[in-house]
């Protein structure tokens, strides 16, 4: 891993506000995820990738875009590591050009046509999510 | 004028690798009432005492500063070596040159200077140290166990064994605890029933063990060897010396619908019950809530078919005053409510029960003659999934952060009992760890899945619905990377313990520590594990920290020992560090009587010499047997008339003047 891959995922971790750490490998966040069968990288891997700050891996998985932002793994992981906010992060990187730290609403048509080139569908929830939380 | 001898340790490289402790000897030479100071590897050695007392001989000292460790460790171990030399060992400080300055300090200059200070104010408040003679107290030779369980009868077994007399206090009915409920016990499978009750009956027919059930403990004071224990005696409704045990009462009771505490609100009871049929004592108790008599003033069933004329609707709670030597606390635990839990369908779904209710259900004598079935529709489940961890393990609100240690065992338990009784069953058991460190533990378990073919599925369960009357688990198996979905007919969840409800307010009673979870703190994790750090009182079982019967039953026998230990002393030394009043000072204002946790000041009226004139007046007067040395009157006192013996407000300017210098 390259050393300034490793710095990426430390911010994007730090941007999540998740503590990957805590994650004591349970999978009670896989095992409540309704998108589990449509993911190929699933929510406990996915946490510990970002903990092994395998960022690439992370970007090129197609769970990045099955993920529905539901929440339901935040809510039930016992140790509070709120996976999807990770999935998020990364979804959120992948999305906005350098610097942009803000979902606002006249870029989502850039968004769209971007994802549909590359062949990815968007789930509602996704964007209603990254309204909620980027573009207060 | 005092001849001080100032002794520094190096405690190895402990604080010699961060104090000059050459410097810190040279130093302190200087100071008023030093005749002697010398630097030394291990002060606490042997040869590190034998310095100390031959320079007591030959600079004939009147007292001995030590800078070392922290007086927790060694205050002990230099006063006796002072008194073996001669000296009154409160003749006696030390200054904490290791917690307090090498421990925490890098920089070997300032450490060094920082030394020196804390040494000075030592010299400092030995100047004005005099001799102190402790008193003495004796010690009542009885004990008190809180908590009937596993844990408390078996200290009170031990202590009574000993030959000394044993007061036990339980508030449920009967003595037994949670054992008494469960089937088979881990890791030999024995009926946890067919073990304890042997030893319940021996509690009661011991003559030094007296049993007070459905009693609580109201009220504490005192200190070790010689605490006053309020006992409340709740009203039973019911003549203990007349009842003969027959139970016609319980069956003629209309009133039948209260939930049966024993069996976890599986089945019902009468108003008027005895939990179980061993229970001790065999005496029913009218639970008064339900009682028709007691609510609406009509029924009296019990009285008049009670041919012994047991039933007493006028009785009274009781409170009894006894006096005891040491107490323990057995409290035990509960499992913790799981109706936060929504993702398991506890509260929703009646064939989602805990591991204690599983119990129940097993047990020939529980609410199902001990056929395991789905409580909805009375058939026997096809597919049973056990989830542990349910609440352990967990960061989150409702959880609790400690494994629970328990769960892994009984399931496995759980797993096999089910499998032996049924063959056919499909069972799963998710886990996140599997946890078996215990002797013939780890084969326990192997033994599930290897011979009894349970399915150990590594990963947690995500959710429970209930589909078509089944029940459709959603959970992951993290080795094979899925998500699994089982039609289950059963779930059961091993949920976290926690310690008992009550146990705060009893930790407040007997002013004893707690940790965030409530357990009960020992004195010393390693090395003091059974006593608490409050003198004279003890802890066995669950109450200090999750444990299994091997366990509890070993900590309650070392809990017994400790106990032995103080009640075989004829009298305990006491703490001469105690508060004092100065007469002519004093207004007898009642402030300090108002502020003292222990109860130690009472006022006298007395002829004191104000000024050369003669007065009458109210005056403090403290304990000293009560008094703990808190110091709480002392900064209390408008007037400055309480003063604490070796802790004197001169002694503490002084050390204050000395670092400030
Ligand atoms: C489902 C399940 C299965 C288990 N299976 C096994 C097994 O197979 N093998 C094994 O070794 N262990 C097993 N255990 C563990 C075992 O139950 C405990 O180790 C044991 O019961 C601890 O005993 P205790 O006396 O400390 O606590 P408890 O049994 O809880 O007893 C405490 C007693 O104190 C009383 N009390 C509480 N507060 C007060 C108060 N303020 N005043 C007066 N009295 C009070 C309570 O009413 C109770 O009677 C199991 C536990 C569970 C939950
Ligand atoms: S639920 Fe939480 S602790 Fe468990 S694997 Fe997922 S992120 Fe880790
Ligand atoms: S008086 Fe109360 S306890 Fe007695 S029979 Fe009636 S309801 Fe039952
Ligand atoms: S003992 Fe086992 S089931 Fe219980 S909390 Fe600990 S790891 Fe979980
Ligand atoms: S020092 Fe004072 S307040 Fe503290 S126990 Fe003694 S008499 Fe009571």
């Amino acid at each position: 891993m390259r050393v300034d891959e490793k710095t990426l995922a430390e911010d994007i971790v730090r941007m999540s506000g998740t503590n990957v750490k805590k994650c004591m490998k349970c999978g009670k966040c896989s095992a409540t995820c309704p998108s589990f069968e449509d993911m190929d990288v699933h929510p406990h891997s996915f946490v510990t990738m970002a903990e092994e700050g395998d960022v690439a891996g992370l970007l090129k998985s197609k769970s990045l875009w099955k993920c529905l932002s539901c929440f339901a793994c935040v809510e039930r992981c016992p140790r509070g590591v709120e996976p999807a906010h990770l999935i998020e992060a990364v979804r959120f990187f992948a999305l906005s050009p350098q610097g942009l730290n803000k979902m606002k609403p006249d870029v989502v048509p850039i968004f769209l046509q971007n994802l549909e080139e590359k062949g990815a569908e968007v789930p509602q929830q996704l964007l209603t999510s990254a309204f909620r939380k980027y573009s207060k | 004028m005092q001849r001080i001898g100032v002794f520094v340790c190096w405690c190895g490289s402990n604080i010699a690798a961060t104090v000059d402790v050459d410097a810190v000897a040279q130093a302190v030479k200087t100071e008023p009432g030093v005749a002697f100071s010398t630097n030394y590897q291990y002060m606490c050695s042997e040869g590190g005492q034998a310095i100390i007392r031959n320079a007591i001989a030959e600079h004939k000292l009147t007292g001995i500063v030590v800078c070392a460790c922290s007086p927790r460790m060694h205050e002990a171990t230099f006063r006796k070596t002072a008194a073996t030399a001669g000296l009154n060992p409160y003749m006696v400080e030390i200054a904490n040159i290791r917690e307090q300055c090498s421990w925490i300090h890098k920089d070997r200059e300032k450490a060094t200077v920082k030394a020196i200070i804390l040494s000075r104010a030592a010299v400092a408040k030995l100047n004005l140290d005099s001799p102190l003679t402790a008193g003495e107290t004796p010690v009542t030779k009885r004990a008190l166990v809180i908590g009937g369980g596993i844990a408390g009868i078996q200290t009170a077994l031990d202590i009574a064994d000993a030959g000394y007399e044993v007061d036990i206090v339980e508030k449920t009915p009967t003595i037994g605890g949670k054992m008494a409920m469960l089937d088979k016990t881990f890791p030999t499978l024995d009926c946890s029933a067919c073990i304890l009750t042997p030893k319940m009956v021996d509690a009661a027919a011991h003559e030094k063990i007296t049993l007070y059930t459905y009693s609580e403990v109201e009220k504490v004071s005192g200190f070790v060897g010689n605490f006053t224990v309020d006992i409340r005696k709740r009203a039973r409704s019911v003549d203990a010396d007349r009842c003969t045990g027959c139970g016609d009462c319980m069956e003629k009771c209309p009133s039948k619908k209260s939930k049966s505490e024993f069996n976890q609100g599986l089945s019902n009871r009468s108003a008027i019950y005895i939990p179980f049929a061993q229970a001790i004592p065999n005496v029913p108790v009218i639970d008064r809530e339900a009682c028709i008599k007691f609510q609406t003033g009509k029924c009296g069933v019990c009285q008049k078919i009670c041919s012994a004329k047991a039933v007493d609707y006028e009785q009274q709670d009781e409170i009894m005053t006894r006096r005891y030597g040491a107490i323990v606390a057995a409290t035990g635990f509960k499992t913790i409510n799981l109706g936060r839990f929504e993702e398991f369908q506890y509260a929703q779904s009646p064939d989602v029960i805990t591991s204690l209710e599983f119990e129940r259900l097993c047990n020939a004598a529980g609410p199902t003659k001990g056929k395991v079935m789905r409580l909805s529709n009375h058939e026997t489940p096809k597919t049973v999934v056990f989830v542990q961890c349910v609440g352990s393990r967990s960061t989150v609100e409702c959880g609790k952060t400690y494994c629970s240690k328990i769960c892994c065992m009984y399931t496995a338990k759980h797993a096999m009992l089910l499998k032996e009784k049924y063959p056919e069953t499909e069972v799963y058991v998710f886990y996140i760890d599997v946890r078996t460190p215990g002797k013939g533990f780890d084969e326990f378990y192997r033994r599930a899945a290897e011979e009894y073919g349970v399915r150990y599925v590594k990963g947690m369960v995500g959710k429970v619905a209930e589909e078509n009357g089944r029940l459709r688990v959603q959970a992951s198996d993290l080795i094979a990377d899925k998500q699994l979905v089982i039609e289950a007919d059963m779930v059961v969840l091993a949920a976290a313990i926690e310690p008992d409800p009550s146990a705060r307010n009893l930790a407040t009673l007997l002013t004893a520590s707690m940790d965030t979870n409530d357990f009960f703190t020992e004195a010393h994790p390693k090395l003091r594990p059974v006593e608490s750090p409050t003198a004279g009182v003890y802890l066995s079982g669950v109450c200090q920290g999750p444990k299994d019967i091997p366990d509890t039953v070993s900590q309650a026998g070392a809990a017994a020992a400790k106990v032995i230990g103080l009640l075989a002393k004829d009298k305990l030394v006491g703490n001469p560090c105690v508060a004092g009043c100065n007469e002519p000072l004093c207004n007898g204002c009642s402030a300090c009587e108002l502020v003292c946790p222990y109860g130690a000041i009472t006022y006298e009226e007395k002829t004191v010499m104000d000024h050369g004139v003669r007065e009458q007046r109210r005056v403090a007067s403290v304990n000293e047997a009560l008094c703990q040395g808190c110091g709480a009157c002392t900064v209390t006192c408008p007037s400055g008339a309480m003063d604490l013996k070796g802790f004197t407000n001169l002694q503490i300017m002084a050390e204050v003047d000395a670092i400030c210098r």
